[in-house]
C-alpha cells in the first residue's frame, strides 16, 4: 500500500477542496483510510506531499495523437522534429516531434503534465487497425478512440429509410456495429454532410440542405444519431464538431444546431472555433459572450474549448474541405484523404500570431468562454491538439486562466483592435485549484462516463498527480512533483522514472452483433475491402476494458 | 481440406483480399480469384526455405540468433534494413532493435516510391483510398506506372472496370488517360495515351499546371511540344482535369524514378492540389511490394520519420542519401547489417551487394534467394499471409489483416526479431 500524505486535496467530484487529507492507494485502486489504524498508516510507503496540491490524474477528452492523419502529420513536418527530440534511455524509448510527437513520445509528455488518460478524437473505422496500431505503441495512458459517422454513407442510407420506427432500430443497430468494428468508445460527427458534399467540390454544408445519395440532411444526421447514442446509454454522449468551422459568423450555425439537440446529451467540440460573430464587412468577432448565456442555461451540454496557443502547429482533421480552405489562404503544404464511404481528412501547417487580428480574436474568444462559462463541469480544457496548440501548452493556459493580471498583461502583445471585436480584458475570474481540477480531469472523466476516473475518492483508479504549490502556475502545473498511474510512481520532479501500459477503453452496447442485409449489399458493393476482413481484430487491444452502458 | 475466404494477398500494394484458398494436410492446393503473380505467390509461398545457417554452416534457430545478437551487439554502424515484405509488427521490432543498437534504419522505399515520400514532405499530397477511385472517379490518369503488368487487378477491382455508388456504368463512365515512354498494356487501355521521352516528368507537370492556372505559355514557332508531345495535346489533358468531377492520378516508378526525383512528384502534388481549386482531384502512389508503405508508417509513428533514419546519437535523425541503403552502402560505411523481407542480392546495385559481402550480413526470408547463398547468418521464415498473421498497408494507407492458413516449420519474422531484440538489450543493459 502507498499513502500520500500532508497533500492539499482537490478532489472536486467527492467535493474536497484542498483540506489535507491522506490519499491512500492499493494496487492500482484509492481506498478508503478510515478504520486503518495508524500503525499500518506509519509503516506504509509514504509520498510526502507537503506544500502540493494533489489531484487526480489529467483527463483529456480531444486530442489528435494516433492515426492515418496523425501519422500523415509527422510525415508533412519533418522540420519541426529535428529540434524536439528525446534519446532513447535506460527506460524510455526514442522520439521526436514537438506538435506531432511519435508515438512514445506522446505519452511521456501527456504524463509529464500529470496527465494519465487521452482520447484520440477521429477515427473511420477502414482505418481504426492504423489508429490501434499507434495506440498500441503510445505507453503510460489509457486511451480510446472516437468513430467518425456524419458522413458515412451507410448512417445516411439508414436515415432515408421512410419507415421511422424501422429507420431508428437499423440505426441503433448501425452504430453499435461501427463501434465495434472500429473498437471505438464514442460516436464522433464532424461537419456532418460538409465532408461528403466536399467530394463534390460543393459548398460548405448548412443545417437543411440534403446531402446526395441519399438526400439526407446534416440535421437530420445529428439529430438521429444524438437520439441513438442517447438510446444506447453511451458513456460519453454524441461528440460533435460542427458545420462551418472557422468561419466568421458561425455562431448562427452553432447555436441552431444546440437548439435542435436540446433535451439530449451532446458535447460540442472545439468550441472556440465555433463561436465567430460577424462584422457588417465580413470579418470576425467574438460570439463568445451570446455561446457562454446559452450554454449557462443548458446543462445538458458540454463542451471542451480547442483554446489557442501562439506559435506553429499543425492542423488536422476530418473536416477534409476546412483544410482545403485553409491551404489555399496559407499557400501552405497540404496533405489530404478521402475515405471511401465514410469520411476524409486533411493537415495543413499553421502559425497563429497574436499581431494577426483573427488569431487574436481566436485567442480571446477561448478565454471568454473559459471564464463566462459559469459551471466549469460544462466546459473541458483542450487545445484541439494540434490544431489550436499543442497539449504541451496546457500549463500556460491553467496560469491565464488563474492569473489575471498576466491574462491582461497580454493586451499589449495583441493586435491593437482586438478590444474592439472581444471583451476579455473586462474578466476579472479567476479560476481556482478546484475548478483547474474540474476543466482538467474531474470534468472530462464525467463528460466521458468513467465512474472511476477524474476523482480520488475510495474505489477510483489510483492515478494521481501531485504539483508543488508556486506563484507561477505555468511552471507548478508543468513539472509535477508526483504523477502516478494505476498506483505506480510514473514521473517525478517532472521526469519519467516509470513507464508502463496504459489499457484501451471502448463499449459495447446492445445489438449491433451483424449489419444488417441491406447494408451489407451496400458494403459488398461499394467498399474495396471485404466485409469480413473490416472488424478489428482482438489483437489490436492490448489491455482492453469494456466501459459500461447505462 | 479447408476454403479459406477473404484472404488478404501480400503480393503488391494492391492487397486484393477477396482470394480463396484450398488447403489439404497443411499444405495449400488451390488459390482462387488471385491474379497470376500473386496465385504463384500463395501457391509457393513455403516451398524452397533456405537452410538454417551461420557462415555457410547449417546450425539451429537458436545459436543462429545468438549469433546474429552477437554481430548487432558488436557492430559500431550497423544497418537495419528492408521491412517492405513483413507485418507492420515485425517492422515495429526493427525499429526498436535500430534504436538500441544505434543503427541506420532504411526500408525498400528509398530506391523506389522514397522520392514520393519526400515530396509529402515538402508539399504534402491530395490523396484518397481506392474505393473512391471506384466508386466517383470520372476520371483516371495512370502516369509512369503500368498496373496491368505490375498491379493486375487494380483495373478490375479499383480504378478502372468496377461499377461504384456514383459510378454505374464502370469502364463506360470513366475517360482514361496514360502517360507513358512506351506503349504498355495499360497504355492501351486508355482513351488517350501521350507517348512522352524519357526524362521529362517534371516540364510536364510545370506545363500542366500552368496551363491549368491561366498561365499564357509562349512557345515559338515549331517548338510547340513538351517532352515529345504537341502542346494542344496538353491542353486537352487539363480540359479534361477541369470538366471532370473526380479525377484520381496514378503514379508509378516512371514519376518517382525519372531524373530529379523527388522534385518531380512535388511539381505532380501540386498539380494535383492546384486542380482541387476546379474540381476533386487525388493521387495515389503505386505503391510495389506489399507492405512497403507500411514500413513508411511504422517508422513516422515510431520515429518521426518515413525512411533514411540514423541512431547513433540515440535519438532518430533524418538525411535522405546520408542514411539511405545504397549511398551508405557505396560509402562503405557500416559494419554489419540485419536485413529482412527483402532481397539486397536481387535489388541492390553490383558495387553495393559487393561491399554487403564482406561485412556480416543477417537475412531474414522465407525463401532462398540471391543473399542467401553470401549472407553471413541465415534465417529462414514464416511466409506473412501464408503461415503468419500480422498487419500489411495497402497503397492507400488502409490496414489490412493478414490470415495464417498453414503452420510453418519456421518461426514468424516478429518473433525472431522480438528474441533478438530483447537479447540485443539485455547485452546492452549488462
Amino acid at each position: 500500500m502507498l499513502r500520500i500524505t500532508n497533500g492539499q486535496v482537490h478532489d472536486p467530484a467527492n467535493g474536497l477542496s484542498g483540506e489535507v487529507r491522506d490519499v491512500i492507494i492499493d494496487g492500482g485502486t484509492i481506498v478508503s483510510a478510515e478504520g486503518l489504524p495508524q500503525a499500518q498508516l506509519d509503516e506504509m510507503e509514504t509520498i510526502d506531499a507537503t506544500g502540493c496540491v494533489v489531484m487526480p490524474g489529467g483527463v483529456d477528452i480531444h486530442s489528435h495523437i494516433a492515426g492515418a492523419k496523425v501519422n500523415s502529420g509527422r510525415i508533412l513536418c519533418p522540420e519541426e522534429h529535428g529540434s524536439h527530440v528525446s534519446a532513447r534511455t535506460a527506460i524510455t524509448r526514442a522520439g521526436c516531434g514537438l506538435t506531432v510527437p511519435t508515438t512514445h513520445r506522446t505519452g511521456y509528455l501527456y504524463s509529464k503534465l500529470g496527465y494519465t488518460t487521452a482520447f484520440e478524437a477521429a477515427v473511420p473505422p477502414l482505418e481504426a487497425r492504423h489508429a490501434h496500431e499507434e495506440l498500441q505503441d503510445l505507453p503510460m495512458l489509457d486511451k480510446g478512440c472516437y468513430t467518425v459517422m456524419g458522413n458515412n454513407h451507410l448512417v445516411m442510407q439508414v436515415l432515408s429509410d421512410s419507415d421511422p420506427v424501422r429507420r431508428k432500430e437499423r440505426l441503433r443497430d448501425l452504430v453499435s456495429w461501427l463501434l465495434k468494428a472500429s473498437r471505438g468508445y464514442a460516436v464522433k460527427v464532424v461537419n456532418p454532410g460538409g465532408v461528403e458534399d466536399w467530394k463534390w467540390n460543393t459548398g460548405a454544408a448548412d443545417l437543411d440542405i440534403p446531402t446526395p445519395p441519399f438526400g439526407v440532411t446534416p440535421r437530420q444526421i445529428i439529430s438521429a444519431l444524438a437520439e441513438t447514442v442517447d438510446d444506447l446509454k453511451l458513456p460519453h454522449s454524441m461528440h460533435l464538431h460542427c458545420n462551418h468551422l472557422g468561419e466568421p459568423g458561425n455562431l448562427a450555425t452553432t447555436l441552431a444546431t444546440m437548439r435542435n439537440l436540446e433535451g439530449h446529451r451532446a458535447h460540442f467540440t472545439h468550441l472556440q472555433f465555433h463561436s465567430y460573430g460577424k462584422t457588417p464587412k465580413g470579418g470576425f468577432t467574438s460570439g463568445a459572450a451570446e455561446m457562454a448565456e446559452y450554454f449557462n442555461r443548458h446543462p445538458e451540454f458540454t463542451c471542451d474549448v480547442g483554446q489557442i496557443v501562439f506559435g506553429p502547429t499543425l492542423t488536422m482533421t476530418s473536416d477534409a474541405p476546412m483544410e482545403f480552405h485553409l491551404h489555399q489562404m496559407r499557400k501552405a503544404k497540404w496533405a489530404s484523404g478521402d475515405i471511401e464511404m465514410e469520411s476524409g481528412s486533411g493537415v495543413v501547417p499553421m502559425t497563429y500570431s497574436p499581431g494577426v487580428l483573427v488569431n487574436a480574436i481566436q485567442w480571446a474568444v477561448g478565454l471568454e468562454l473559459l471564464l463566462l462559462i459559469k459551471n466549469p463541469w460544462q466546459i473541458i480544457l483542450t487545445t484541439d491538439h494540434p490544431n489550436a496548440g499543442p497539449f504541451t501548452a496546457y500549463p500556460e493556459i491553467i496560469k491565464l486562466l488563474m492569473d489575471a493580471d498576466y491574462r491582461n498583461s497580454w493586451l499589449e502583445k495583441l493586435h491593437p483592435k482586438v478590444r474592439r471585436y472581444t471583451c476579455l480584458f473586462d474578466l476579472n475570474r479567476e479560476y481556482t485549484f478546484d475548478e483547474i481540477a474540474v476543466i482538467t480531469r474531474s470534468g472530462p472523466a464525467r463528460a466521458l462516463g468513467l465512474a472511476n476516473k477524474g476523482h480520488i475518492g475510495a474505489g477510483a483508479e489510483a492515478d494521481v498527480a501531485i504539483y508543488r504549490i508556486g506563484d507561477d502556475k505555468r511552471a507548478m502545473f508543468n513539472a509535477p512533483a508526483y504523477v502516478l498511474k494505476q498506483g505506480e510512481v510514473v514521473v517525478r520532479d517532472g521526469e519519467i522514472v516509470r513507464t508502463v501500459q496504459g489499457r484501451t477503453l471502448g463499449v459495447s452496447p446492445e445489438g449491433g452483433e451483424r449489419l444488417d442485409d441491406e447494408l451489407t449489399e451496400t458494403f459488398d458493393g461499394y467498399y474495396t475491402v471485404r466485409l469480413a476482413n473490416y472488424m478489428v481484430e482482438d489483437e489490436y487491444l492490448d489491455r482492453p476494458e469494456v466501459v459500461p452502458c447505462g | 481440406m479447408t476454403t479459406h475466404d477473404n484472404v488478404v494477398c501480400t503480393f503488391c500494394g494492391c492487397l486484393c483480399d477477396d482470394i480463396e484458398v484450398e488447403v489439404r494436410d497443411n499444405t495449400i492446393t488451390a488459390v482462387k480469384k488471385a491474379c497470376a503473380i500473386g496465385k504463384n505467390k500463395i501457391m509457393h509461398a513455403t516451398s524452397d526455405p533456405p537452410p538454417i545457417s551461420v557462415r555457410g554452416v547449417e546450425t539451429s534457430v537458436d545459436e543462429a540468433v545468438e549469433e546474429a545478437v552477437r554481430i548487432m551487439s558488436t557492430a559500431r554502424n550497423p544497418m537495419v534494413y528492408g521491412m517492405s515484405s513483413t507485418t507492420s509488427e515485425a517492422q515495429r521490432e526493427m525499429v526498436e532493435i535500430a534504436e538500441i543498437t544505434g543503427a541506420n534504419l532504411d526500408n525498400c522505399s528509398s530506391y523506389c516510391h522514397g522520392p514520393g515520400v519526400l515530396a509529402r514532405q515538402q508539399v504534402g499530397l491530395v490523396s484518397c483510398s481506392l474505393g473512391e477511385a471506384k466508386n466517383r472517379a470520372d476520371l483516371v490518369i495512370y502516369w509512369g506506372c503500368n498496373p496491368v503488368e505490375a498491379h493486375m487487378r487494380h483495373l478490375s477491382r479499383y480504378s478502372l472496370q468496377p461499377k461504384g455508388l456514383f459510378m454505374p456504368e464502370g469502364r463506360k463512365g470513366r475517360k482514361v488517360v496514360a502517360i507513358d515512354v512506351r506503349p504498355t498494356p495499360t497504355t492501351k487501355r486508355a482513351d488517350v495515351f501521350l507517348q512522352v521521352q524519357p526524362g521529362h516528368t517534371f516540364e510536364i507537370a510545370s506545363v500542366l499546371r500552368a496551363l491549368l492556372n491561366g498561365v499564357e505559355l509562349d512557345f515559338p514557332d515549331g517548338a510547340d511540344s513538351v517532352a515529345g508531345v504537341p502542346v494542344e495535346a496538353w491542353r486537352e489533358v487539363v480540359e479534361m482535369v477541369k470538366k471532370c468531377k473526380y479525377g484520381v492520378l496514378f503514379f508509378g516508378l516512371g514519376v518517382t524514378q525519372c531524373r530529379n526525383t523527388d522534385i518531380n512528384v512535388e511539381q505532380v502534388a501540386r498539380l494535383v492540389q492546384d486542380a482541387n481549386r476546379h474540381t476533386r482531384f487525388s493521387a495515389v502512389a503505386m505503391r510495389g511490394h506489399g507492405n512497403v508503405n507500411g514500413t513508411n508508417q511504422v517508422m513516422s509513428w515510431l520515429t518521426g520519420y518515413p525512411l533514411a533514419v540514423n541512431f547513433s546519437r540515440g535519438f532518430p535523425r533524418h538525411n535522405p542519401g546520408e542514411f539511405s541503403v545504397v549511398p551508405m552502402l557505396a560509402r562503405k560505411e557500416i559494419d554489419a547489417a540485419l536485413i529482412v523481407a527483402t532481397d539486397p542480392g536481387a535489388h541492390l546495385p553490383k558495387d553495393a551487394v559487393d561491399f554487403l559481402k564482406t561485412i556480416p550480413v543477417i537475412h531474414l526470408d522465407p525463401h532462398r534467394n540471391m543473399t542467401t547463398p553470401w549472407a553471413t547468418v541465415v534465417i529462414p521464415v514464416a511466409p506473412v499471409g501464408v503461415a503468419a498473421t500480422g498487419t500489411f498497408y495497402r497503397m492507400d494507407n488502409v490496414p489490412l489483416r493478414l490470415k495464417k492458413l498453414v503452420d510453418s516449420p519456421f518461426p514468424t519474422d516478429e518473433e525472431v526479431l522480438k528474441t533478438m531484440k530483447e537479447k540485443i538489450a539485455y547485452a546492452a543493459n549488462n
